[in-house]
């Protein structure tokens, strides 16, 4: 899978899990685009379960909000980690 | 998502514990309340403000703030380095172009240090759950009307960073202080959800 990089499209995951996470429900299973790092920390979703968890990337993601809400010109950015990222492949 | 926790069952669990601890020598009475006292003290929009004015007058700095938010609110003596460990801080700007509003969807992340303690509209399920759909509708309620050509940039605190809004500098204001200007700024203007 490719490595994140700022502008780079990606899905964010859709399960919902049972308990905490930080992937706020409207932003479930939606295309942004990466805008830049916002630091390095373990993922809350396992913090929350008392489960050890590496730091891993955190990304500021911006989402159109029409992508979003099928509506509205502004855009929403989220602050989301690189585990409820997955890459984009764009056509070649 | 997460309301109001006063009566709630985790709050007389965490009661429960500090008296626990209390009882068994760990913790000194009251040395809870203490460290959150500390934590806020020195916590007020008067911080948002100054940075705001310096990044105003000094266009070296705003561009440092915008880039690194933690080392460049040094210059003027604060620090997100208040709590246990050091928060990351970005901030943002208005322009003509483009108008920033900052959210907390999840629950109520802010920061602290530099405004002080959350308005409580700014905790509402009814802000945290409409702004990030309709802000020009939110933005108008707060009597904020916005021209149409104007972006806006909603940012959800949904992780570890706080955000800051530095508004636009009101017209006709060359003439004053960087005190002076300080004072112009509002907490509404520095969460976006006022002109200044």
């Amino acid at each position: 899978m490719a490595e994140l990089a700022p502008g780079m499209r990606v899905r964010t995951r859709t399960a919902d899990p049972e308990g905490h996470t930080r992937l706020p429900r409207y932003a479930r299973g939606a295309v942004g685009v990466l805008v830049e790092q916002a630091g390095v920390h373990p993922l809350a979703d396992d913090r929350a379960r008392g489960r050890a968890a590496s730091p891993q990337q955190v990304w500021h993601v911006r989402f159109a909000a029409a992508d979003l809400f099928g509506s509205g010109d502004h855009t929403v950015t989220v602050e989301l980690w690189a585990d409820y990222l997955t890459p984009i492949e764009e056509p070649a | 998502m997460s309301a109001d926790h006063t009566s709630s069952v985790i709050s007389a669990r965490v009661r429960h514990v500090e008296a626990l601890l209390e009882g068994r020598g760990l913790l000194d009475e009251g040395e809870i309340d203490g460290r959150i006292d500390e934590f806020l003290a020195g916590g007020s929009p008067a911080n948002g403000a100054r940075i705001t004015a310096r990044a105003w007058v000094d266009p070296g700095f705003r561009e440092r703030l915008l880039a690194d938010a933690n080392t460049a609110i040094r210059e003027v003596g604060l620090s997100m380095a208040g709590g246990l460990q050091e928060q990351r801080l970005k901030v943002v700007a208005n322009t003509a172009e483009e108008h920033n509003v900052v959210v907390c969807t999840l629950c109520s992340c802010y920061p602290i240090a530099l405004l002080g303690p959350s308005p409580g509209w700014y905790k509402s399920e009814a802000y945290r759950s409409r702004v990030v759909r309709d802000p020009r509708g939110v933005l108008r309620e707060f009597g904020l009307e916005l021209p149409e050509r104007t972006r806006i940039s909603v940012w959800d605190a949904s992780a570890e960073s706080r955000y800051m809004v530095v508004p636009r500098r009101p017209e006709g204001t060359e003439d004053l202080s960087e005190e002076q200007l300080a004072a112009l700024v509002t907490r509404k203007g520095l969460i976006g959800t006022a002109a200044v």
